[in-house]
């Protein structure tokens, strides 16, 4: 099939790379570019294993095309550690034992990170909507949303000396854009 | 919380046990590094897709694949001419991976192709042509069992009767369990309470679907790549459906991405595989998720009838009950599991559970969780709910009232050694949740489970490296971190640290056969034959240590990882340290290895007690979980956080199995909801905490006392959820799932 070529940033790098026209993000990431952290549980946009941020955006890369990455800039799970540094969220995914499995494990800390960034005070109840497009099947989610509250709390320590009640933004429970 | 009963034969102090260590596998799956089915790739790869059947059942007169040949890009096409004899056992799984005579449901594989890429493989299988003649076709459990039902299997007569029938049915086989005379104890009952139920066929819905590379060489040799529960029964099971040596076929399990059952047997990997024969060229194969839905195991829907009878002091005097479930277009439901289980917390002097086990034409079920046991635990477990509330009684001092406890008879025939139940009923009873104050529309609901708990066959080596670190090499696929409990028993034996210790899951052709991840036996038989294979290589090690030392072998013992001399008589020797001994081992002998090949038995019975607290909307029906505590007896719990997990994991599967999840076909018998959109499992924001009470009451046949603890807490969350349910709605809730237009109806409000 015709092949469309792309040029986009990957994780910091600058990335080539030719896909069908058809071709989702998501496949396009795993099978062109060789970055499988990325999983796909349903290919209809519904499980949020494939979820990236896309020039900041948190989107199911199953929803999108290969082909609508040109000029994007794309991150994902392989993305989030620094070298051997882990993100906090991941120290915390394994501190709690939030993961059982782990196939949904890359989509819930991209999907957590980029709550993170919006508020870094989240609510139990924010957390739990706005993780409410990741399933996992294995956990009950329980050690996950602790994993993210206790994520947050960390860095609001870490990054600020007053309490950051007065500047958190309130995440939107309306989230996902298929791009 | 913790809580541990005295128990004196089975006290130990432990070092690593019982601590939260960090799993081997945590960084690469918190990195996206960790490999799963479909993230691997071989040179030469092509890309394998299934054409399925949209008819429920259906004559296959003619499969056309001429068309489909000639597209270029496609390397080879199967059919069920392409499996040839096998085994008697593997005659369904023959069929089910690939449809002979007829399609049997709708979404049974009836040609696969491998071409270049998806795309190609597309295009050719709608370039196949599959001439079918439609027949009539039944779904439901109950349809299938009258006498003018479309019959799906004329080969199949009823068995378990004490005639065998001369006409064929869907009914395959019948059960029976119990021990008393329970029209007797009816007769001393104040009050006896009888109900039918009904539940909806719900998918073990793990995340990963099913995913291999297949790659058959031309000098007869294969590997494998396999998501699976159990890559020796992969390996088993395709060498004989295509007649290869066993030894020529190396499987090896990728990280599963959840299982709960489902990854038991296989699906794509024989048809990768005759693909791979076909093509000469690796083959990958991925199920979307629509296909996991349509065509792997989903469990049985069933329907039950339940009577049971109770004193005025809450004696239960008879218990019995008709399990009706089907299993898919092939014989092997659960039921007999359902049967034997669902008595099985209490021990009753008359008690009967009689078993059917129908075909239908859905997709041939597969293990979830504790199967068969869920359905069966909410029917009786409802009941008694029913009885305690019409006598005004204490529905945990019921339980524990009439609870099996040690020695007591089961009602499904043999008697039990040391149980937990009556511990995890008072940790209930003592609970803070008990006695919490509930809201309006809010009702609180309890319910026990209970599940057998397996052993099985099981071989591990465990090699001793030259710094003193040590390889460990188990055959059970770690679906929920059982990498990091086997460590922790390997290194609690050794006397060593537990990051000394690497725990792997090795290939088929690296280890003894054994049995699949299932029956919650991976912590109990592979962390049982792990201490063994350590206590193997101590025996080696204190060996070693005597032969520097230049004294006899039995003069030296093993304490705290070091080798010492048994006694001042052995003479005055420095202890020699694991590392020390494996820095030496060339010098004294070459390699150190400790093995184990077992068929691990002893494994423990495991109960656990549920308590959950909803609030119905009158309006809508919608039912929210408002608490939820799980109270289980893990025997000793090796790891903790992982133990949690599978209390609370169990849980919310089966919160989804009582309020939502359900198999929908229609007229047409084809799966009307075959996606996550419309078959909807829990998610986070439906959901509050999961409290864990972990009841430790030692497992005599471990030597740790291990139970296992994976599959009985999906046992009474359906029943724990309908008796809350029923408690906060006013009605006795008869049907799974609670969603909200069954709450309506039940409300009498549509």
């Amino acid at each position: 099939m015709f092949q469309v070529h792309v040029r986009t940033r990957i994780n910091g790098d600058d990335t080539e790379f030719s896909c069908e026209a058809d071709e989702t993000l998501l496949d396009a990431l795993r099978d062109r570019v060789g970055l499988t952290g990325a999983k796909e549980g349903c290919g209809t946009g519904d499980c949020g294993a494939c979820s990236v941020l896309v020039d900041g955006r948190l989107v199911c890369a199953c929803l999108m095309l290969g082909a609508e990455a040109e000029g994007r800039d794309i991150e994902t799970v392989e993305g989030m550690a620094t070298g051997a540094k882990l993100h906090p969220l991941q120290q915390k995914f394994l501190d709690h034992a939030a993961l059982q499995c782990g196939v949904c494990t890359p989509g819930f800390l991209v999907a957590a990170k980029s709550l993170l960034e919006r508020n870094d005070n989240p609510t139990e109840e924010e957390v739990r909507y706005w993780l409410a497009g990741n399933l996992c099947r294995c956990t009950g989610y329980d050690k996950i949303v602790r994993a993210v509250l206790d994520t947050a709390a960390d860095m609001r320590k870490a990054s600020k000396p007053k309490p950051a009640k007065a500047t958190a933004k309130k995440a939107s429970a309306k989230r996902r854009v298929s791009a | 919380m913790n809580v541990q009963p005295d128990n004196k034969s089975m006290k130990r102090d432990f070092d690593i046990v019982g601590k939260r260590t960090a799993r081997p596998d945590g960084i690469d799956k918190v990195t996206g590094r960790a490999r799963f089915g479909a993230d691997m790739s071989m040179p030469g790869m092509l890309w394998g897709l299934v054409l399925r059947s949209p008819h429920a059942h259906a004559k296959i007169k003619r499969i056309d694949t001429s068309a489909a040949e000639k597209l270029n890009g496609v390397h080879a096409i199967v059919t069920s001419k392409d499996f040839g004899p096998c085994d008697d056992s593997l005659l369904d799984i023959r069929e089910n991976v690939m449809a002979r005579e007829k399609a049997l449901y709708d979404g049974h594989a009836v040609a696969a192709v491998a071409a270049v890429s998806k795309s190609v493989a597309r295009q050719a299988l709608k370039l196949i042509k599959v001439d079918y003649q439609v027949l009539p076709h039944v779904t439901d459990v109950d349809e299938a069992m009258k006498p003018d039902a479309p019959v799906i299997n004329d080969k199949l007569f009823t068995k378990g009767l004490d005639k065998t029938p001369k006409k064929p049915s869907n009914i395959a086989e019948r059960f029976e369990f119990g021990h008393g005379d329970v029209e007797k104890g009816f007769a001393e009952a104040d009050l006896v309470i009888e109900r039918t139920f009904r539940t909806a066929a719900t998918h073990q819905g793990y995340i990963e679907p099913h995913a291999c590379v297949a790659s058959m060489g031309a000098d007869g040799r294969g590997e494998m790549w396999v998501c699976t529960q159990g890559h020796f029964m992969v390996r088993n099971t395709c060498a004989g459906l295509l007649g290869i040596d066993v030894s020529n076929l190396r499987v090896t399990a990728s990280e599963i991405g959840g299982g709960f059952g489902g990854k038991t047997t296989v699906f794509i990997e024989p048809v990768a595989l005759a693909l791979s024969l076909k093509a000469n060229r690796p083959v990958k194969m991925v199920m979307s998720r629509e296909e996991v839905l349509r065509a792997t195991g989903p469990t049985s829907s069933s329907s039950i009838d339940v009577k049971i009878g109770m004193k005025k002091d809450g004696t239960i005097t008879a218990g019995d009950a008709t399990l009706r479930y089907q299993g898919g277009a092939f014989p092997g439901s659960a039921v007999p599991y359902g049967a034997m289980a669902c008595f099985a917390p209490y021990d009753l002097k008359n008690v009967r559970a009689i078993g059917w086990d129908v075909i239908t034409n859905r997709p041939k079920q597969a293990a979830y969780r504790a199967p068969g046991a869920p359905m069966g635990a909410y029917a009786i477990e409802s009941v008694i709910d029913e009885l305690c509330r019409e006598l005004k009684l204490d529905p945990i001092d019921v339980r524990l009232k009439n609870a099996s406890s040690d020695g007591s008879k089961a009602s499904y025939g043999p008697n039990f050694g040391v149980i937990g139940l009556k511990a995890t009923l008072e940790a209930a009873k003592n609970h803070p949740h008990w006695k919490a104050k509930l809201g309006k529309n809010q009702g609180r609901g309890v319910a026990c489970g209970f599940w057998f708990n397996f052993g099985g066959e099981t071989s591990v080596s465990l090699n001793v490296n030259v710094d003193g670190t040590v390889g460990l090499s188990v055959g059970t696929p770690d679906i929920g971190g059982s990498r990091a409990s086997i460590g922790n028993m390997a290194a609690e034996e050794l006397g060593i640290a537990y990051d000394k210790v690497r725990c792997i899951i090795a290939d088929t052709a690296s280890l003894g056969y054994n049995d699949v991840t299932d029956g919650s036996r991976v912590t109990f038989a592979s962390g049982m034959a792990a201490i063994q294979a350590a206590r193997d290589a101590i025996v080696k090690l204190c060996e070693r240590a005597a032969k520097i030392w230049g004294i006899p072998a039995d003069a030296v013992v093993w304490e705290k990882g070091h080798a010492r001399p048994a006694s001042p008589n052995a003479g005055k020797h420095e202890p020699l340290s694991l590392a020390d001994i494996a820095a030496q081992a060339g010098a004294t002998g070459g390699p150190i290895a400790g093995h184990c090949e077992i068929n691990a038995e002893g494994a423990g019975v495991s109960f656990a007690t549920h308590m959950v607290d909803t609030e119905v909307d009158p309006e809508t029906g919608y039912v929210k979980i408002v608490r939820y505590t799980v109270f289980q007896d893990a025997g000793k719990a090796v790891h903790p956080s992982y133990v949690e997990g599978q209390f609370q994991g169990g849980a919310v599967q089966g919160i989804g199995w009582a309020l939502n999840e359900e198999y929908i076909y229609g007229k047409d018998g084809r799966l009307q909801n075959p996606g996550f959109l419309d078959y909807r499992i829990p998610v986070c924001s439906d959901l509050p905490m999961i409290d864990t009470v972990i009841v430790e009451v030692p497992n005599p046949g471990h030597p740790y006392g291990v139970r296992g603890v994976g599959e009985t807490s999906i046992v009474p969350p359906l029943a724990a959820i309908s008796n809350s349910v029923s408690d906060a709605a006013g009605v006795r809730m008869t049907r799974l799932p609670m969603s909200p237009p069954n709450v309506l109806k039940a409300l009498g409000r549509i």
